[in-house]
């Protein structure tokens, strides 16, 4: 203690007596020059967002009309007023409405496995860290993966479909759907399980009719912004269900349109007629995206309370 | 380098909530004043307003005025930072940061003031170990992490810490309530070496620490749920165990609290 | 611990009056259990069946091809004879990545210490909501935003950096365009900001107040304790989550197959037009491949597979470490 007495000036000790003298200039400039460029990183990431939502939504409006619900592409060339994307929508609902039935039964039963039944087995120490690096799977190389099995090996609809184009959707969404599930399923209270297994009930009646109930609409939301990713995916696409101009409403046979390559269609050709559809495109697409991440939030917030707990 | 500090007409608030309500006191210089009072007192909200350390949660505010010998802390002008400097503290639990080696732990409020010399650096580490009692039990392992103490020893680091910057006042926020007895001991004995030099002010829920390590005793208490809460009374430890002015006092330290 | 008890409860219900109830339920556990462990394992089926089938279907061509693979330049596969290599993608992909990282970085944990300790608590969640929207716009749309919005105004910008910045190689050259791989860098830095900065911000949150009061309670500043507390604590969780964004940015297709114009050879010059990315070759020369251009293409996506999966283990490796330290 000694020491502490006799160590010279103290550090931070002004020569005047005041204890409360104020922090050198040094390090409130520091502070001060931290907090600038910690509010311009904020700015800097908010123009990109505000110019993309800007021109999508101006230069959308253009072609937002009745027609481009009502008329697909048939017959309509690059430099043609007119046309839709009408089979587009009905491509993309359709595409996204299998790969959504392929994903979400086999997503959260592994979910069930990881949370209820293997957990801690290397089984499942091994299916979680595959579901990690799943998310990070570039969805051209799903496309490609369908293409490889499904079209070129099992030759079913070599020249494209729409369920191939769901196939290679559905591999994007499962990771998502698994991870969203597995965090609900921890947030349901143990003893709902033990109370309901010191009833007698079996362990499978137990998940169905009181676990994956009370996380449902957790696991709602987490399905929803699964969906919501996978709507704006081109690149597997491109490789599964390829180019028409055409309305088909088989997702078996033929390809079919998107949203998403319609976009990618109309942008490879330079007139203003093609480039106003594309903005079009794009805007009902992000629409349909903004209204799902809406419509999972509302989901979401009524799950709040009993997540609360 | 002690200083004695004067609260006068003190509120302090969580957002709406009223914490502390009109609370004025003196703690003197080179002595060791305890708080003690039932949870939710504000006994630890007061503590805080003492180095402005209250205001670092969100929606936190104070109202009051709070003088460090000439100087009011919440007078405008006055940098946060600067009242920190000169009033440290220690925490429940032992808080040494864990990425820094105990050395690095001690030096790091002197780095922060500029002091980068080597040798006084080495200086007033060991001098601040000393001072908290550890220098013995570290000193051949400056270098290893301050996390792989033990936790007595890692709150003697963390006074160790708060000491290195010389400051006018330490606060002690139930310093011993994470420790084992041996620890607390080792605390204790530490406070009552401290006090020669700082103005030293613990809280805590312990009465027989309050009884053993302190001068003065304020007894905190609040009327009920949601109300805020209020200093009944402040004087000298051996009056405040023997004989206080208030029956609420009585009743709480001989244990007929409701 | 919950699952073994439940095993318990239910073995432990012998004297259930109605026989067949009990066997009905051992029956429907046993189906129950299988589909949960036959998904899982499907799970990792598709991971294995990924692998396989594009090495099946790459072989053929790799065969056929007179270049060699890894280190040719050329990407001719229906040539005749067919040659074909991914040194050009493998160059175009890396630089564009780890320039966008280079931009990214920076901003996303800044966006995320401006979250968790500039912004007014209130705003907070609403600003990481507008951050994630970032990560809601599909790249189909930053590709179309890119082209018609970006490009026009890069020019500029790739000039002023050539002036600049020219006595470093990578900004040298004689003709700075706006179809670069530097415009794909900077359209991925765009897309890849969300996902380092949401996991940036995670990690920051989860800083345990006792550190940051340690240091505030020191007399720091307001960036003295982010640097003693926020940015030790966080390390391995930034280093992570920039690695992840690292993996996307290589497997981006649709945004940097529209920015990027194709000039053949590898050009060191990133500000001149040219370049070209594994993702970007296969978006656009799928449409005119014939049976060896898809195999050739099928083999660069392997190679695709392969890296970003090296790189994700990698990420989450380093993420994962995180928790063992606290």
């Amino acid at each position: 203690m000694t020491a502490v007495s006799k160590s010279a000036p103290g550090p931070g000790r002004s020569a005047k007596g005041s204890s409360l003298a104020p922090v050198s200039s040094s390090r409130k400039i520091k502070d001060r020059l931290v907090q600038g460029l910690v509010y311009a990183a904020f700015a800097l990431a908010i123009i990109p967002l505000l110019s993309v939502l800007w021109t999508v939504i101006t230069n959308g409006l253009a072609r937002l009309d009745a027609d481009f619900f009502a008329f697909s592409m048939n017959g309509v060339t690059a430099r043609d007023g007119g046309g839709g994307a009408y089979h587009a929508i009905i491509g993309t609902l359709e595409q996204v409405a299998i790969a959504t039935v392929i994903s979400v039964p086999v997503a959260v039963l592994t979910a069930v496995y990881l949370i209820e039944y293997g957990a801690g087995s290397r089984l499942a120490k091994a299916i979680s860290f595959f579901v990690d690096v799943m998310t990070g799977i570039p969805s051209i190389v799903a496309g490609l993966f369908v293409l490889a099995m499904w079209m070129l090996t099992l030759q079913i609809a070599p020249e494209g479909s729409g369920f191939a184009g769901a196939l290679a959707l559905s591999i994007l969404m499962m990771p998502t759907v698994v991870r969203a599930t597995e965090e609900m399923l921890k947030l349901v209270p143990g003893d709902l399980r033990e109370a309901s297994y010191a009833l007698g009930v079996p362990r499978w009646r137990t998940i169905c009719f009181v676990v994956l109930p009370t996380a449902l609409t957790g696991i709602l939301t987490g399905i929803m912004l699964a969906v919501a990713r996978v709507m704006g995916e081109t690149a597997p696409l491109l490789l599964t269900i390829f180019f028409t101009k055409a309305i088909n409403f088989n997702p078996f046979d033929g390809p079919q349109g998107s949203l998403p390559t319609f976009i990618w269609d109309q942008v490879s050709n330079p007139q203003q007629t093609s480039l106003d559809r594309a903005w079009t495109g794009a805007l009902v697409l992000i629409l349909l995206i903004m209204l799902l991440n809406l419509g999972a939030r509302l989901v979401a917030r009524r799950f709040k309370p009993a997540a609360g707990r | 380098m002690a200083k004695r500090i004067e609260v006068s007409g003190l509120h302090a608030y969580y957002g709406g909530v009223h914490a502390i309500d009109d609370i004025s006191m003196t703690i003197e210089p080179r002595s060791v004043t305890a708080f003690i009072g039932p949870s939710g007192c504000g006994k630890s909200t007061f503590l805080r307003t003492l180095n402005r350390m209250h205001e670092v949660i969100p929606g936190a505010r104070v109202e009051g005025k709070v003088m460090l010998d000439d100087e009011d802390l919440y007078a405008t002008g006055v940098d946060p930072v600067a009242v920190r400097r000169s009033v440290g503290m220690v925490f429940q639990r032992p808080n040494p940061f864990p990425t820094m080696s105990i050395y690095d732990n001690v030096a790091a409020g002197l780095k922060l003031n500029g002091v980068r010399r080597k040798g006084q650096l080495d200086e007033i580490v060991e001098g601040s170990l000393r001072g908290a009692n550890l220098w013995n039990e570290v000193k051949d392992r400056l270098g290893k992490p301050g996390a792989g103490l033990s936790g007595g020893q890692q709150q003697r680091l963390c006074i160790a810490r708060a000491i290195a910057v010389q400051p006018q006042v330490l606060l002690m926020d139930e310093p011993c309530s994470a420790l084992d007895p041996i620890s607390t001991l080792a605390i204790e004995d530490l406070i009552a070496k401290l006090k020669d030099q700082y103005t030293i002010v613990i809280v805590t829920h312990n009465m027989q620490q309050a009884a053993r390590v302190s001068d003065r005793t304020a007894f905190f208490n609040i009327a009920g749920t949601g109300k805020p809460g209020k200093l009944i009374e402040i004087d000298d430890t051996s009056k405040i165990f023997t004989n206080p002015e208030q029956k609420a006092t009585e009743d709480y330290i001989t244990g007929r609290f409701g | 611990m919950t699952s073994q008890s439940g095993i318990e409860a239910h073995v432990g219900t012998p004297a259930r009056p109605i026989g067949g109830a009990v066997s009905t339920g051992r029956a429907g556990d046993r189906i129950f259990a299988a589909a949960a462990r036959g998904s899982g394992i499907l799970v990792l089926a598709i991971m294995a069946a990924i692998a396989v089938f594009l090495i099946w279907k790459a072989i053929p061509a790799l065969q056929k091809n007179e270049a060699n693979f890894l280190t040719s330049e050329d990407w001719n596969p229906n040539a005749v004879p067919p040659r074909f290599g991914i040194a050009q993608l493998a160059f175009g992909t890396l630089m564009s990545s780890l320039l966008a990282l280079l931009m990214a970085t920076p901003v996303a944990i800044g966006i995320a210490l401006f979250i968790a300790f500039y912004s007014p608590r209130r705003l907070a969640s609403g600003l990481g909501y507008v951050v994630d929207l970032l990560a809601a716009v599909p790249s189909i749309v930053y590709g179309l935003w890119g082209l018609l919005v970006l490009v026009p105004h890069m020019e500029g910008a790739s000039k002023l950096l050539n002036t600049t910045f020219g006595w470093i190689p990578v900004f040298g050259g004689d003709n700075p365009g706006k179809s670069s791989i530097f415009t794909a860098g900077v359209v991925l830095a765009i897309m890849i900001l969300p996902i380092i900065s949401s996991i940036s911000r995670e990690v920051f949150l989860q800083v345990p107040r006792a550190h940051v009061e340690a240091a505030l309670a020191l007399g720091a500043t307001r960036w003295e304790m982010i640097r003693m507390s926020v940015l030790p604590y966080g390390r391995s969780g930034m280093v992570g989550a920039s690695m992840l964004g690292l993996g996307r940015a290589m497997g981006e297709t649709i945004a940097v197959a529209l920015v990027l114009t194709y000039v053949p050879g590898i050009n060191w010059h990133l500000l001149e037009n040219g370049g070209s990315t594994f993702a970007a070759n296969i978006a656009k020369n799928f449409g005119e491949a014939g049976e060896i251009g898809r195999g050739a293409l099928i083999a660069s996506g392997l190679v695709l597979f392969v890296i970003t999966l090296v790189v994700n283990m990698a990420a989450r490796a380093v993420v994962a470490r995180r928790k063992e330290f606290v």
